[in-house]
């Protein structure tokens, strides 16, 4: 199957049919999502109207996780299969789970402040997500700091599997250590601890969120093939 | 064995030693990961004499019911902090956050000394429950309350 998708043409052909879906779905779950989130669900009993702030910031937290292991696997897959197109999906979402990873940690300490009195704190969950931040970024400098593309590509994408263990860390450093952020709410042993009524606007966020990244992933991977082939293209020219 | 396969164990190998290695630090680290230490573990420390006389610490737990007090010169907050086995009276002259309260679970941060903690910040913790108002009342009013 990895060497199905692994066809660039036929990638981008697959591409320019799902990237209208996904971009409907995107719009369409984070415009009701949005709408639930701020206006149809109720305050909360603790924090009270402070609590929106959840439905966009803990959707952003799962991307920033979900985007490194994706860019993790599509490393993987460039290092032992040496695929053209996992080289361009992990060069595609590198940029885009920053963004999240900027977003939690923006959204999260707008939160903290109101709440836990705060704006930021060194604990294991803040930290660990900081360092996610700086993967990030690390994986995009050390992917242009090479003049041979491809050089770069295959030390980034070592980077990007060394730091996936930063992943795990994130997810159970609040049950591991005591911390100020709380433990999990949704994804837990003994069910979620959100009243349906705010799981509901929850989840469509996080529906709107993933189709949102695989909309921009889409966009990105185009562009990015693309560029591939006016740079050969012209470097063709140029010995002619 | 094929280059891909061979490729495939030595990435396989490398993050088991990766991640192993990542265990060991972070269980060598524990004691400085650790956001708070209960009251127990402070008291225990005070009395194994292993507290520096002037060492910033950050005590975590709920504000015991009943214990919130002004001191007589009417700014100074002074509240017990406990782990339901042992408390510890913090002292702390400043604005307390929106959530504290009774029975919140509350970090405080600052000094040990004469069995008294003088705090200089206090963060109010929350736990990960989320429910309407209605709810929670609801809960209340049937039994089924469980608090933090």
């Amino acid at each position: 199957m990895i060497n199905y998708f692994a066809n660039p043409t036929r990638f981008l052909k697959i591409a320019k049919g799902l990237q209208p879906i996904v971009a409907l779905i995107a719009v369409g779950s984070i415009l009701t999502g949005l709408y639930y989130s701020l206006i149809q669900s109720p305050p909360d009993y603790q924090q009270s109207e402070t609590v929106r702030m959840m439905y966009v910031h803990v959707p952003a937290a799962w991307m920033a996780m979900f985007c490194y292991v994706a860019l993790a696997g599509f490393s993987s897959v460039l290092l032992i299969w040496r695929h053209i197109v996992a080289d361009i999906l992990a060069k595609s979402t590198a940029p885009i789970g920053a963004c999240f990873t900027f977003l939690a940690l923006a959204t999260g300490s707008l939160w903290g402040k109101p709440m836990w009195g705060t704006w930021w704190v060194w604990d294991a969950r803040l930290t660990s997500v900081l360092i996610l931040f700086l993967l990030y970024l690390g994986y995009m400098v050390l992917y242009n700091a090479f003049d041979d593309r491809s050089r770069g590509a295959r030390a980034a994408a070592i980077l990007s599997i060394v730091g996936v263990i930063n992943v795990p860390i994130i997810k159970f450093s609040v049950d591991w250590w005591n911390t100020l952020h709380q433990p999990a709410s949704v994804i837990k042993m003994d069910g979620p601890a959100i009243h349906s009524s705010m799981l509901t606007p929850l989840i469509l966020m996080a529906v709107g969120y993933t189709s949102l990244f695989i909309w921009i992933l889409l966009i990105r991977a185009r562009a990015e093939l693309n560029l591939q082939k006016v740079h050969a293209l012209k470097i063709r020219l140029a010995k002619v | 064995m094929k280059n891909r396969q061979k490729r495939f164990s030595f990435i396989g190998l490398g993050f088991l030693l990766i991640a192993g290695a990542a265990a060991l630090v972070l269980s060598a680290f524990e004691d400085n990961i650790v956001f708070f230490h209960s009251p127990t573990e402070i008291v225990n420390k005070f009395r194994a004499q292993k507290l520096k006389p002037a060492q910033r610490l950050r005590v975590g737990g709920l504000v015991e019911k009943g214990s919130v007090t002004k001191v007589s010169d009417g700014a100074t907050n002074r509240f017990k902090v406990t782990d339901l086995n042992n408390s510890i009276i913090v002292e702390f002259r400043g604005i307390l956050p929106d959530l504290f309260r009774e029975g919140q679970g509350i970090v405080a941060e600052g000094f040990y000394q004469n069995n008294i903690f003088n705090a200089t910040d206090v963060l109010a913790k929350h736990d990960e429950t989320y429910m309407p108002p209605e709810v929670a009342e609801a809960l209340k009013k049937s039994g089924q309350w469980k608090p933090q």
